[in-house]
């Protein structure tokens, strides 16, 4: 971890990329708190900038509507109530009000939530409460409901279930900082009694990291793929050296390290994770546990690539990377073997290569620490890409089979739907437009609450596409945001698509129903535009491939009635 | 650990925390005498010194110390009981 003096050096960097605005208010003194937060973003490639409002403002700040924060439009807002001026509140209180704190203090908060949401479209980043325990009561302070320590844990209770009912609150497990770190070295009394800091320089880069993970998540920066060797990674010994029978899985003895590791990452996959393998065996042997192991967790049908040969790794990672098409920057590669890391990160500088402890008990931890797989939405649908990918390797499989790609495009029987935005769908659609970076022309992200104002907004004329065939279902696959930009012309706002199903026809599908649906709107035409980035060069003439008029530099325009429908092999419903 | 030493230490931290290499200071030094020198720069100082010297300063020591002079005293009375 850094030192909190190296980010006090960072945050004085500056930076090229875009520049990301993050007001801090506080209970407490948060000069050096946001001082770690701003380096470590800058370390982590985030333009942050911050604004710190003054020792125990937030009241003054969030009433008045004319104030610094509102004036300083910031993108997230992070609203920190440290414990330690909660209890001295705590102890404010008479005795026989005591009972009532967790609540009063919630009523708090959420009226802050409703300020910043009234008075600015910033999110809001809200840390939990870390824990005091003063022994007042003793340990018996667990059933005193008077009790400090029963309220303060309360109070994370009611705000766990306040946060899910509000979608632009994200989280930060401050209180998960202070668990790993443990009370000694998370809290310097003289720091606190000389300059109001509540948490010790030695803490606050873990505090800051905890802080950005939730930033960079919201930037759409996410790991999507965990690509893991297998021999003394997912399980204790060699399967080909030692067979079936000598491997260590399963809840005994040395196996149990592996098989909670397993259990762990299974529970990723159940997230949304795309899961792979890549491993120096022979393809049979290197299968053989996952099929054949009865205390193996992980199965074949968890795994989305599954590459084993005798080639070097990069190249094996460059492959899975492709079949996947997703970004390097969003895989993180596990191997107990530091040869393999070093090679695979001096040839891919972008992947994420964590430098596991030598002894496997440790491995589970370690990972759990870093944190790479933090996320700012859930869905159930995200569940099923694995049968997907592997879906899409049948296809490629079958493919071969057809003389002309017209032929092969009409025999996958493929019937698409497009609709305009539904409250089950957004938080789906949201999570695309944080993750698709290829395929996607303005990239502008958002998030779910955004979402949902642009559906309810007269304004704007959504429509997001789903496709399925006969190999199985895509799900939702394309997103569309078309702005109302006068009485005749509509703006595409947001184009985007899923690049498992390119080259289908799918672009040509998600046109014709941009061009049906605005002129049946009654508008004249369609302006667009491509905003370039590092990854998204694909699309750079897909406008004028469907048949619009460059007007200026990656400006287009198109007249509906001018438009000519484009064949595709799609069936539609429209809705 | 000597006095020297421990000035010689100290120099560096501050060096370091004011970018500035040219920096000399002496046990006659106080915080007034030097740029930037204000209440957070001297959390930050008291942190690195903590660190350089593997030890922890009490809440009168940081508060009162009034020049680096006094500031040594009290490193070295916590060496020295270390």
């Amino acid at each position: 971890m850094y030192s909190f003096n190296e980010l006090k050096k960072a945050s004085r960097q500056d930076l090229d990329s875009k520049e990301i605005k993050l007001a801090v208010l506080g209970n407490c003194a948060t000069q050096f708190f946001s001082k770690a937060i701003e380096g470590y973003a800058k370390l982590s490639g985030i333009n942050l900038k911050i604004f710190d409002a003054d020792y125990n403002q937030i009241d003054a700040q969030l009433l008045d509507k004319k104030s610094e924060v509102y004036a300083f439009n910031a993108d997230e807002v992070l609203v920190w109530l440290a414990t330690d001026k909660l209890y001295e509140e705590f102890l404010d209180l008479p005795l026989g009000m005591r009972n009532t704190f967790a609540d009063q203090i919630m009523q708090k908060v959420q009226h802050y939530w409703s300020l910043i949401s009234d008075n600015c479209s910033a999110r809001i980043i809200q840390p939990n409460f870390t824990e005091i325990d003063d022994k007042a009561f003793g340990q018996y302070s667990c059933k005193v409901d008077s009790s400090f320590v029963f309220q303060i844990r309360k109070l994370n209770y009611l705000m766990q279930i306040s946060m899910a009912e509000r979608k632009n609150v994200y989280p930060v497990d401050i209180l998960a900082v202070q668990i790993q770190l443990g009370h000694h070295i998370f809290y310097d009394a003289p720091l606190y009694y000389n300059a109001k800091m509540t948490v010790s320089m030695d803490a606050l880069p873990y505090v800051a990291k905890a802080v950005v993970d939730v930033i960079k998540t919201i930037e759409g920066k996410i790991k999507k793929c965990l690509i893991m060797d297998l021999d003394n990674t997912l399980w204790g010994g060699v399967i080909g050296d030692d067979g079936l029978g000598g491997i260590e899985i399963g809840e005994l003895g040395k196996g149990h390290a592996f098989w909670n590791l397993q259990r762990w990452i299974k529970q990723l996959k159940e997230c949304g994770i795309i899961l792979a393998v890549c491993s120096k065996n022979n393809e049979e042997t290197a299968k053989e546990p996952f099929e054949k192991h009865e205390e193996m967790v992980l199965r074949l049908s968890d795994i989305s690539v599954f590459v084993a040969n005798w080639n070097d790794k990069a190249s094996n990672i460059r492959l899975i990377q492709e079949t996947l098409n997703i970004g390097m920057d969003s895989i993180v590669f596990i191997d107990d073997n530091p040869f393999e890391r070093n090679l695979v990160k001096s040839m891919i500088p972008e992947i994420e290569v964590p430098d596991l402890p030598e002894d496997p008990a440790l491995y589970l931890g370690y990972l759990q620490e870093c944190n790479y797989f933090d996320t700012v939405s859930f869905t159930g649908e995200s569940a099923d890409r694995t049968k997907q990918y592997q879906a899409e390797y049948e296809r490629r499989q079958s493919q071969m089979l057809f003389d002309s790609i017209d032929e092969y495009l009409e025999s996958l029987e493929m019937i698409g739907e497009a609709k305009p935005f539904e409250p089950i769908r957004f938080a789906r659609i949201a999570q695309l437009t944080q993750r698709s970076n290829q395929f996607n022309l303005r990239t502008i992200r958002y998030t779910e609450d955004e979402i949902e104002r642009i559906a309810n907004d007269d304004k704007y004329i959504t429509l997001y596409y789903t496709l399925r065939d006969k190999f199985g279902d895509h799900g939702l696959v394309s997103v569309v945001i078309m702005e109302k930009r006068s009485e005749d012309v509509l703006f595409v706002d947001t184009w985007l698509m899923s690049c498992r199903v390119l080259k289908r026809g799918m672009e040509e599908f998600v046109v014709n129903g941009m061009i049906r649906v605005a002129k049946e709107a009654g508008y004249k035409k369609i302006s667009s535009e491509y905003i370039k980035t590092a990854k998204n060069g694909m699309v750079k003439d897909i406008y004028k491939k469907m048949g619009f008029t460059e007007i200026s530099d990656d400006k287009y325009i198109i007249s509906v009635d001018e438009y000519e429908e484009k064949k595709n092999y799609i069936k539609e419903i429209f809705k | 650990m000597s006095r020297d030493e421990v000035l010689e230490k100290i120099t560096e931290v501050l060096r370091d925390e004011f970018e500035d290499d040219e920096l000399e200071i002496s046990d006659e030094t106080t915080a007034a005498d030097v740029d930037g020198w204000d209440s957070l720069a001297h959390l930050s100082i008291v942190h690195e010194i903590e660190k350089t010297f593997g030890i922890k300063l009490t809440m009168g020591e940081i508060q009162e110390s009034k020049n680096v002079g006094e500031l040594i005293d009290a490193i070295i009375r916590h060496i020295e009981n270390k």
